[in-house]
């Protein structure tokens, strides 16, 4: 049975339960068009017209100031049919054909002409999108757990007190003037969300059956980078905004805003102390509490704004639905229905739901694909809307168990029916040199090599690999975000004997939610050497591992110089590799000196970053 | 798009009333809107020009319509064959000329142009593609249309005409505009020195070739430049994509534009100066 899903749909706790705020505003795009003619005419000096740009989301693009990078946010990561056409639309229109999804949830269109930015937000705010602080020195796109209200382990469904922070911080002038940028991101449980890598990480959680958060402060990642620290035990969700309003006052009194490389709140927490810092925010959090006009705290009345059902009956269903699946054991000689199955799809709280993950390749998404995405959504899925993930993929929840090799055919339908989403093989790659000024390699052909390669290798049918993560950075930025993988690169360049080599330093043992670790440094892998590298560590794990023991497991140990056998430690695992790792003369093979997507010799050109504008 | 309140602005599209249809001396408007060309099917006083392939004219085609694939167009791309062409159709000095595609126009843009070149000032290109004039269910005949010969006089319009020799003088021209009508990454890769990026992908919307002079108009404006200028148009290989491109300046009441139909692929060819980006892995982001 198909039906229409609709905002305010009559399916009990199938989220969301009223429509998106409209998060665009119309007269924004004139004031972004005028502001381009003045400065093309001279009349708004660059500084002035990059801080203006920035604050409303469009980026430089890579040695060209004259194309933009177009950030849409997407708060919460819930996105609407309509929208996804939309920006397939635009994207066909202005940008290159396809869009691209973020490791923070956000949906870019690269390479769209400066003049044309103004029609891609015009187009945006038909669909109630924007991209108002979406870069520059402000709260950045806010985000949530892709599984919040749909994951087993959730105390509640996060997603309306996500939104209701976004609503709260966009074009509020207490934010706008920042010393550098701030991320706020919502958890749903202890293990899905980035909450100890950002400014403040919140986690739902009921107390003497009353909602509220577990709050981390100060995390993020970066050329340097921190694990976010607990603030207390238990905020209540009427201490949400206060607490969330003192760390954001706070860092704008005592922020940095000298030194650019040193400015985000992690330093001002690191500088300081977190006991400092702590006390700091508990007494500005009383101040704040007494000093909010109602009105002010109105603007985050979740229970008004979002209609969220005050219940907290949690769990609905304590036995997961089992997975349609025909075949146990599956092998890369299974049918691509069942692999696809065994990697992309996971049951949900609520009995016979499934969330299902459509596997793009480092975030790249035509315009064709996602109208047909739009519609299958439409068609198939009870909630109507999807969520894009931190991995790059999008998220498509409440499908019927009935209907899972529908949606499958109609992925196959237009090549995004591939298997791995949840493993090993959906690498994650930032946009390198593809776009971005910083980068020194191009991270996101590297990423998408990696993921074709080891699904072509069918490591995402292995079980023992799948709960390991790769994550690719072009520069030691950490957009790709490689210091939460299990194995994570970020980009440089080495000279190699008498040449200069693009070259990876590799990561080991990161990890994301609530105990979630950095990743150690381990050596540097030529770019070209990358995959064979990967490949030698699995092999070497494979020789290695104590039986039942995953990847990841195993790669945890040995950064923590608990291994066993050969490999003890991280100096053990070094040699081994250190044949692979070697390129032989420039002379002899000139292409292994060459970065991926590139004939020429090997330059490392970059300008300046635009984040700390 | 006939009632559009666009049309009124000072950038103004030739007003097109009805009632004067069956006067063969009225220049059809720049666009031809469905209406007004059912209205010249039941007058039978046009004719109408299916460019697609002949397979896809013999499955059902506009009422009335010839077939004149492309393809046929360029290969003998002579003014004089041109002229032969409009005589064996049909086609006399003054009779409305309208043409069609279901490649978002850009096929029929070249063909109309290429008629326009010849002498043939009285061609429109209709608003939408076949694929839409058929989903919103209008007339469809199978019939294999032909007509009696005419006689009709050959008249070079130079004035809508570049060659490779006129595009590298128009660079010391400050009043003149080269226009890249191909994909941003297309463009990116290699252009023209001097050239500003349209691509085709900015003109049309839901099946109507081109979008609401206005929205046309306000891409031009926010580029910064002038509707008195001069503009060249081309793409990669025989000017459809610019000829669409052609079109749509004309729409917004540009009046002086130029086709350079050779195109990028000519320019290369001989040898001309070109800006390159090589700067950034564009390529690799595209999903394709």
């Amino acid at each position: 049975m198909k039906h229409t899903p609709t905002y305010g749909s009559k399916y009990r706790n199938v989220s969301p339960s009223k429509p998106n705020p409209r998060w665009g505003r119309e007269e924004e795009t004139e004031i972004f068009a005028q502001n381009v003619r003045r400065f093309r005419q001279g009349k708004l000096s660059e500084d002035d017209f990059r801080r203006f740009r920035l604050q409303h989301g469009a980026y430089g693009s890579r040695l060209q100031l004259n194309y933009s990078m177009v950030r849409i946010k997407i708060p919460g990561g819930e996105i609407s049919p309509e929208q996804l056409e939309k920006i397939a639309d635009l994207s066909e229109s202005f940008s290159i054909g396809s869009a691209h999804v973020s490791t923070r949830q956000n949906i870019q269109l690269h390479w769209v002409q400066l003049e044309d930015v103004s029609e891609v937000m015009r187009g945006l705010v038909e669909v109630g999108l924007t991209t108002r602080e979406a870069c520059g020195n402000t709260v950045r796109n806010v985000m949530c757990s892709h599984y919040a209200g749909v994951c087993p382990d959730e105390a509640f469904d996060a997603t309306p007190y996500s939104k209701a922070i976004a609503r709260f911080f966009i074009r509020n002038p207490m934010c706008q003037n920042l010393p550098r940028k701030f991320k706020i991101n919502f958890a749903c449980c202890k293990d899905h969300g980035l909450v100890r890598i950002a400014d403040i990480g919140l986690i739902p959680m009921i107390r003497d059956n009353r909602r509220g958060f577990r709050i981390y402060l100060g995390g993020g990642l970066g050329a340097a980078s921190f694990i976010g620290h607990p603030l207390e035990d238990f905020t209540p969700e009427d201490r949400v905004l206060p607490t969330c309003m003192a760390a954001v006052r706070l860092f704008d009194r005592h922020g940095n805003r000298e030194n650019m490389a040193r400015n985000r709140m992690r330093y001002l927490v690191h500088e300081m102390g977190w006991e400092k810092f702590q006390r700091m925010v508990l007494k500005e959090r009383s101040i704040v509490e007494m000093t909010t006009a109602i009105s002010t705290a109105k603007l985050f009345d979740v229970k008004d704004l979002e209609g969220v059902n005050q219940s907290n009956e949690t769990t609905l269903s304590h036995s997961l639905t089992k997975l349609p699946v025909l075949n146990d054991n599956v092998t890369p000689d299974s049918t691509k229905y069942e692999r696809w199955l065994s990697t992309n799809v996971v049951p949900q709280k609520q009995a016979g739901y499934f969330t299902v993950f459509v596997t793009l390749e480092a975030g790249d998404i035509t315009a064709n694909q996602l109208r047909t995405l739009a519609g299958t959504i439409r068609e198939i899925s009870f909630e109507g809307v999807a969520r894009n993930t931190p991995q790059q993929n999008f998220a498509i929840r409440y499908i019927k168990g009935e209907d899972l090799e529908e949606f499958h055919d109609k992925l196959m339908s237009i090549g995004l029916g591939g298997s791995g989403a949840l493993t090993i093989t959906s690498a994650v790659g930032c946009s390198g040199t593809t776009s971005c000024n910083l980068a020194i390699t191009n991270s996101h052909r590297l990423a998408k090599e990696v993921q074709r390669k080891f699904l072509e290798m069918g490591y995402d049918t292995d079980e023992e690999l799948r709960d390991s993560t790769i994550k690719v950075s072009g520069c030691p930025n950490s957009c790709g975000q490689h210091e939460i993988a299990t194995i994570g690169f970020f980009g440089g360049a080495s000279r190699i004997g008498n040449s200069m080599a693009p070259t990876y330093t590799m990561l080991f043992g990161g990890s994301a939610g609530e105990n979630g670790e950095l990743g150690k440094t381990i050596m540097r892998v030529p770019a070209r050497k990358v995959i064979d590298t990967i490949k030698e560590i699995v092999k070497i794990y494979k020789n290695e591992m104590h039986v039942g023991q995953t990847l990841n497991q195993w790669i945890t140990r040995v950064v923590k110089g608990e291994g066993t056998g050969q490999v003890r430690n991280v100096e053990d695992m070094k040699r081994l590799l250190i044949e692979v790792t070697q390129l032989p003369p420039v002379e002899s093979e000139p292409e292994l000196y060459k970065d991926y997507g590139n004939d020429v010799k090997f330059t490392a050109k970059t300008a300046r970053g635009e984040c700390a504008a | 798009m006939k009632n559009n309140p666009d049309n009124s602005n000072s950038l103004k599209q030739k007003e097109f009333k009805p009632n004067i249809i069956n006067s063969n001396d009225r220049d059809l408007p720049v666009i031809c809107d469905i209406d007004i060309l059912r209205t010249l099917i039941r007058r039978d006083s046009a004719r109408i020009v299916d460019v697609r392939k002949e397979e896809e004219y013999r499955e059902g085609h506009i009422p009335t319509a010839v077939s004149l694939p492309l393809a046929q167009i360029l290969s003998k791309d002579s003014p004089e064959s041109i002229v032969e062409i409009l005589e064996n159709i049909g086609v006399s000095d003054k009779m409305p000329v309208i043409v069609y595609d279901d490649t978002f126009g850009a096929l029929g843009a070249r063909v109309a142009w290429t008629f326009q070149y010849v002498g043939h000032t009285n061609t429109s290109l209709l608003e939408v593609t076949f694929s839409k004039w058929r989903n919103l269910g209008l007339e469809i005949e199978k019939k294999v249309n032909t007509y009696p010969k005419t006689a009709h006089h050959i008249n070079i319009n130079q004035e809508i005409y570049a060659d490779a020799a006129y595009v590298e003088g128009a660079k010391e021209s400050d009043n003149k505009v080269l226009v890249d009508s191909r994909e941003r990454l297309n463009f990116l890769n290699e252009h023209i020195p001097g050239a500003k990026n349209i691509p085709y992908t900015m003109l049309g919307s839901d099946g109507n070739i081109l979008r609401k002079p206005s929205e046309i108009k306000r891409f031009i404006e926010n580029r910064g430049l002038s509707s008195d200028s001069e503009y060249i148009t081309y793409c990669g290989s025989v000017g459809t994509l610019s000829g669409l491109t052609y079109y749509a300046l004309k729409l917004v009441g540009i009046k002086n534009v130029k086709l350079y139909a050779k195109s990028f692929r000519e320019w290369k060819s001989l040898g001309k100066p070109k800006e390159e980006f090589r700067d950034a892995n564009y390529w690799d982001l595209s999903a394709e």
